[in-house]
């Protein structure tokens, strides 16, 4: 598994070894048993200074978990997490919390993720005051309004509340927020799936603009793949905890290799009313990741599936042009379906 | 004559801080076994338009003016008995959350049932023969099984499929799908929007698709109407809109969708147009044209004189001062 764990570039600013999260089910009722829900289940990664990687896959797939494991709001079950050289998986909260700065987050729901009863500017000098970013009052007042000018946002609005905002506006807050502490890595988990079209650019090009001038790493989660194709550097496509292909943009969009990727890639309906519609329909839904299929975890809504990955799990094997793949069928009969 | 013909439909919410305009005057018209899709952002009035339709909002806040006429009656003018005989019969509608709008007491079966025991006077054991039929119909395994499965038991994707089922039992002549696709994985989505248009086919329903989203439009719709601000700001037919979208509005909206492939054409991807600015409240009067706080090619004229809806092109409309118009007469 580590030996297929891509290094994306020479000096990764967040590295992620065999990471897993597993939860306790306890049984919920009739006909459900108690378990062990693998969530995340040997993943690994590693993310180069202001690139971005977008994991994406569909719900229950285990993406966010991947994100909350990495920032400590949920404890990882096993595997390692490598922030600038230095291991964070096993240190004490206490020890972790300086080290939170260079690693922030975009949430998904621009209108839970803001406290209410604060108004923007203390939700943004929150972290600038944690720590200890300002030099005296006056350097946390020029800081807050180049925030506000960077995510473009009129500087009244560091007074006034969220209610006050629309979404995209409050989106931009959230970014603010996380560029108050002067991040190394942004993690954004759906930052953009809950705007509306016009909008949702909006945020895509203030994001594309803040790496390009800061250097910022970004860990894109989103399940939107026309998105993560005009933004991302580097994709992991996940499917029931498992990165099960990974590689460059170019690699990933133009020959994906496992089946799942292609699947996906050709269900995204495409504005064009005169496209050549050559669709993989997935039989079936995702199966259930507390009793997940033996074999190949794919095998069940796989189109090409063969016995042997009803018994035998495809390892994620390193690509001759970078990038990699778990399917048994991925070598060079593979290629010749792409 | 055209199965549903909307003609200038005003909802007006009142609210403790004014009157809100969700709806401003909308008229359009559905052909039998005709696809419309109604596209536009959060807050543009498309689905308070469909939910008129049905009469499902509350009425002494909602006040509506204009009128709905489906096979030549005026929806707004029916007693509340006759519009029960229309509902989940001659009109039926599939909801964006299949997870809310199941009841989570009773099976499936009974759910699918109720509508056609009710219009169609089914005893219980015919309804629930038929609902084993259209739970194949939607693609259900096991129909035999799952007819007494608890809308728990059961996936989104299989829900949506579900929530079909019961709004096709009574064979509809007008389907409103309200982001039938929207809560969906983009799998699942694809395999049900197969079903969509298979049905569509087998049926023969006409379908109201209200969205956001413009690839699901292309790959279903015959025809779209644009909403902007609780007005109608383009139609036409889908080829036509995608080709040739006249309103800036419109051509905002297309510019700003990421297309996926653009990059593996080696097309340059640059940035994604955006459309500045936000919605307008809908609660001050507003004289001209709605777009004109966002618009680029905005003057003057057009924050002063709202622009008529014409005909651009034979079957293509837009309401912009600016918008090309072809030579030809319409």
């Amino acid at each position: 598994m580590s030996a297929a764990s891509l290094s994306l570039s020479a000096q990764p600013v967040l590295e992620v070894n065999d990471l897993r999260k597993h939860f306790a089910v306890a049984g919920g009722g009739p006909g459900r048993a108690a378990g062990l829900l693998r969530a995340v289940d040997g993943v690994s990664f590693s993310l180069a200074r202001g690139e971005t990687l977008s994991l994406v896959g569909e719900s229950g797939c285990g993406k966010s978990t991947v994100a909350k494991t990495i920032l400590r709001l949920l404890a990882p079950t096993s595997g390692q997490v490598v922030l600038a050289g230095r291991r964070i998986d096993d240190l004490t909260l206490s020890r972790l919390r300086p080290l939170r700065r260079r690693i922030q987050m975009v949430f998904q729901d621009p209108f839970s993720s803001l406290n209410p009863r604060m108004p923007v500017r203390d939700s943004i000098a929150e972290p600038i005051r944690n720590f200890r970013l300002a030099r005296g009052r006056s350097d946390l007042e020029a800081r807050l309004l180049r925030l506000m000018d960077r995510v473009g946002l009129p500087a009244d609005a560091l007074g006034r509340y969220p209610h006050e905002f629309s979404g995209g506006q409050r989106q931009r807050i959230g970014i603010a927020r996380a560029l108050a502490a002067e991040p190394d890595v942004i993690v954004c988990d759906e930052a953009v799936s809950a705007l509306d079209v016009s909008v949702k650019a909006q945020i895509v090009n203030l994001l594309m603009d803040l790496q390009k001038d800061h250097g910022i790493a970004l860990l894109f989660i989103s399940h939107d793949l026309a998105v993560v194709e005009h933004m991302t550097h580097h994709v992991a496509v996940m499917y029931l905890g498992r990165i099960v292909e990974t590689g460059s943009r170019e690699a990933l969009f133009e020959t994906p290799r496992h089946p799942y990727t292609r699947a996906l890639l050709s269900a995204v309906p495409v504005p064009e009313p005169a496209a050549n519609r050559a669709r993989i329909v997935l039989k079936g839904d995702v199966p259930s990741p507390i009793a997940p299929p033996a074999g190949c975890s794919f095998h069940t809504r796989c189109p090409s599936c063969i016995e042997r990955c009803r018994t035998e799990e495809p390892p994620l094997t390193a690509l001759p042009g970078g990038g990699a793949v778990a399917c048994h069928l991925a070598g060079a009969e593979g290629a010749a379906h792409a | 004559m055209s199965l549903l013909s909307v003609e200038n439909l005003q909802v007006h919410f009142r609210t403790p801080d004014g009157v809100n305009r969700a709806v401003d005057g909308v008229s359009f018209e559905i052909g039998s076994g005709e696809t419309l899709a109604i596209v536009g952002e959060s807050g543009c009035g498309k689905s308070v338009t469909s939910m008129s339709i049905l009469r499902l909002l509350p009425e002494p806040q909602a006040q509506f003016a204009g009128a709905i006429r489906f096979e030549g009656r005026d929806l707004l003018a029916l007693p509340d008995r006759e519009m029960r005989k229309i509902r989940g019969n001659a009109i039926s509608v599939v909801f964006q959350e299949p997870m809310t709008s199941l009841n989570p007491v009773l099976t499936v079966g009974r759910q699918i049932g109720e509508t056609l025991r009710l219009h169609q006077g089914l005893d219980a054991r015919q309804a629930e023969a038929r609902a084993v039929e259209m739970l194949s119909l939607v693609g259900i395994p096991e129909p035999e099984r799952r007819v007494h499965a608890y809308p728990h038991q059961m996936s989104g994707g299989m829900r949506q499929r579900v929530m079909i089922a019961i709004a096709l039992a009574c064979s509809p002549r007008l389907l409103i799908a309200d982001e039938p696709t929207t809560a969906l994985d983009v799998t699942i989505q694809a395999q049900i929007l197969d079903l969509m248009r298979d049905l569509k086919h087998r049926v023969g329903a006409a379908i109201m698709l209200i969205t956001h989203d413009l690839g699901v439009v292309a790959e279903v719709a015959d025809r779209v109407m644009v909403m902007y601000a609780g007005r109608k700001v383009e139609e036409a037919a889908v080829a036509d809109l995608f080709r040739t979208p006249r309103h800036p509005y419109t051509r905002g909206l297309m510019g700003a969708v990421p297309r996926l492939g653009v990059r593996a054409q080696g097309r340059a991807p640059g940035r994604l147009a955006e459309i500045p600015g936000m919605v307008p409240s809908l609660k001050t009067r507003i004289d001209g044209c709605v777009f004109a706080g966002r618009c680029p090619d905005a003057k003057d004229f057009c924050r002063l004189h709202a622009p008529a809806l014409e005909s651009k092109s034979p079957g293509h409309l837009a309401a912009c001062h600016f918008a090309p118009k072809d030579a030809r007469p319409a």
